[in-house]
């Protein structure tokens, strides 16, 4: 079987610890840089920062509950930095399901392989503007498209970066 | 009481915290004004560290522009630009001017009286935090005298309108989100008809009917029905026309780069821009089929 997706009882899985703060101050800083890079990059604003750094404390900590609680609290984060228009709620409710399966899918997998993070980025993406646009529908009656082009490149832009920003926040585990 | 095994716990944290946020959609949603204040505390906390990181990138980036490559030229260049930009709005304004004057008087005072609406000038420190809308946040708010509703320009036309204004801060809807819209008009044959954002780059113009001849190219100004702007600004030009039913797809490229913002001026001004007499509007005519009431150019 595939090293990226063996599939193990969840005690043989490690989970990973922190130093102190690196969570917050990652969720942070990708939150600013979120919200200010596009100012100067435009097609930056494809990026979800705060996405993949749910998906990747989610799929290090392998903890469900962690998972979805940094996932609400990033996503309601996000909802406050986007204006009226976003009610507090639609990325808070994606990202609170996001971090949930991306801890239990992290407990059960192995998820260090750059293929398998790539892939799992790539479907957590999916799955996301997925609960965003089910939101939209459902819950504030607000047509939507369900999935384009532009949203398939976004996904696959952002499974990409998510490669290498995995391995740059690998360096803030302790040892 | 029943006791729920261990391995349950966190399906139903998630099933609390899922039913939790639902509530607070379904609360801000029957009351508009709700949650304002966590995105004031959000924005408070944050705009800080946008502004340091804009200034902070403009630091370099003009220092690397004056000082390590062709020092002279650029500051020369960049001058120009700004006399062009200063230029662009004089010609605009001009424009409408002149074709006021050849309209009736009472136009012309009323385009005068636009003249007056004082602007306050207000660099961009951030965007939207995601996809889901498309917004700026500028670097001034109450405290410099800009409320909710305000609409900001630059010299190359509308950008958008401010949707929230915190202390010193606020964020502007662009006029590319699907939520935004301006009342605009052909300048060429003067038919009338909202323009809205799709959150995509081009505009949409809407309820322009087949019959009406619209050519590629033509500019599009802003016609001051919506009660924020002044009247011919520049909203864009016609990139795409198509037929439709019962209306036709009319694309329009902005005016303004929306997507290389960096300073912006805001209207600071909420007077209702009254058109005082219908028969004073020349032989601009609504293309809607409603039209002595056109559908509201700007929502929310």
């Amino acid at each position: 079987m595939n090293d990226a997706f063996e599939i193990r009882s969840e005690s043989h899985i490690e989970v990973h610890k922190f130093r102190a703060g690196a969570i917050i101050i990652a969720t942070l800083l990708a939150l600013l840089v979120q919200s200010s890079f596009p100012i100067h990059f435009a097609k930056a604003a494809v990026l979800d920062l705060p996405l993949l750094v749910t998906i990747y404390f989610g799929l290090s900590r392998r903890n469900p509950s962690t998972g979805l609680l940094l996932g609400m609290f990033i996503g309601l984060l996000q909802d406050s930095l986007s204006g009226p228009t976003v009610p507090l709620g639609l990325y808070g409710i994606a990202k609170t399901i996001v971090g949930y399966l991306a801890s239990s899918i992290g407990a059960r997998l192995d998820t260090e392989h750059p293929a398998a993070r790539f892939a799992l980025t790539f479907a957590f993406f999916v799955a996301h503007q997925g609960l965003i646009v089910l939101t939209r529908r459902i819950l504030l009656a607000q047509p939507e498209q369900w999935f384009n082009v532009h949203l398939f490149l976004a996904a696959l832009v952002n499974a990409l970066v998510a490669v290498f920003l995995f391995l740059l926040l690998d360096r803030l585990r302790r040892n | 009481m029943v006791a729920i095994p261990s391995r349950h716990k966190s399906l139903v944290l998630l099933a609390g915290v899922i039913v939790l946020q639902v509530l607070m959609l379904a609360v801000q949603i029957k009351r508009d004004s709700e949650g304002r204040l966590i995105r004031v505390w959000t924005v408070g906390a944050v705009s800080p560290f946008e502004r340091a990181s804009s200034y902070g990138f403009g630091w370099v980036r003009n220092t690397w522009r004056h000082y390590f490559a062709l020092q002279n030229t650029t500051r020369e260049n960049e001058q120009v630009r700004h006399e062009n930009d200063a230029l662009k709005l004089q010609i605009s304004q001009l424009q409408g001017k002149a074709a006021e004057a050849d309209r009736l008087a009472a136009l012309l005072n009323f385009r005068q009286a636009h003249a007056e609406v004082p602007m306050i000038g207000a660099r961009v420190i951030g965007t939207g935090a995601g996809t889901a809308s498309l917004t700026i946040q500028l670097d001034r708010g109450e405290r410099d005298g800009i409320r909710k509703n305000m609409g900001v320009i630059t010299p190359d036309g509308v950008v958008g309108k401010v949707v929230e204004a915190y202390p010193n801060a606020s964020q502007v809807l662009l006029l590319t989100d699907k939520e935004s819209g301006v009342g605009a008009i052909l300048a060429d044959s003067r038919i009338q008809s909202p323009v809205g954002g799709q959150g995509e780059p081009l505009l949409v113009m809407k309820y322009v009917p087949n019959d009406d001849t619209v050519n590629l190219g033509e500019r599009v100004i802003t016609s001051g029905m919506d009660r924020i702007f002044p009247r011919d600004l520049p909203v864009g030009t016609i990139a795409e026309i198509k037929p439709g039913n019962p209306f036709k797809q009319i694309r329009i490229k902005p005016a303004a780069n929306l997507e290389r913002l960096e300073e912006v001026l805001v209207l600071l001004s909420l007077r209702p821009l009254e058109v005082k007499d219908e028969g004073n509007t020349g032989n601009a005519h609504p293309s809607t089929p409603g039209a002595a009431s056109p559908p509201p150019a700007v929502r929310r």
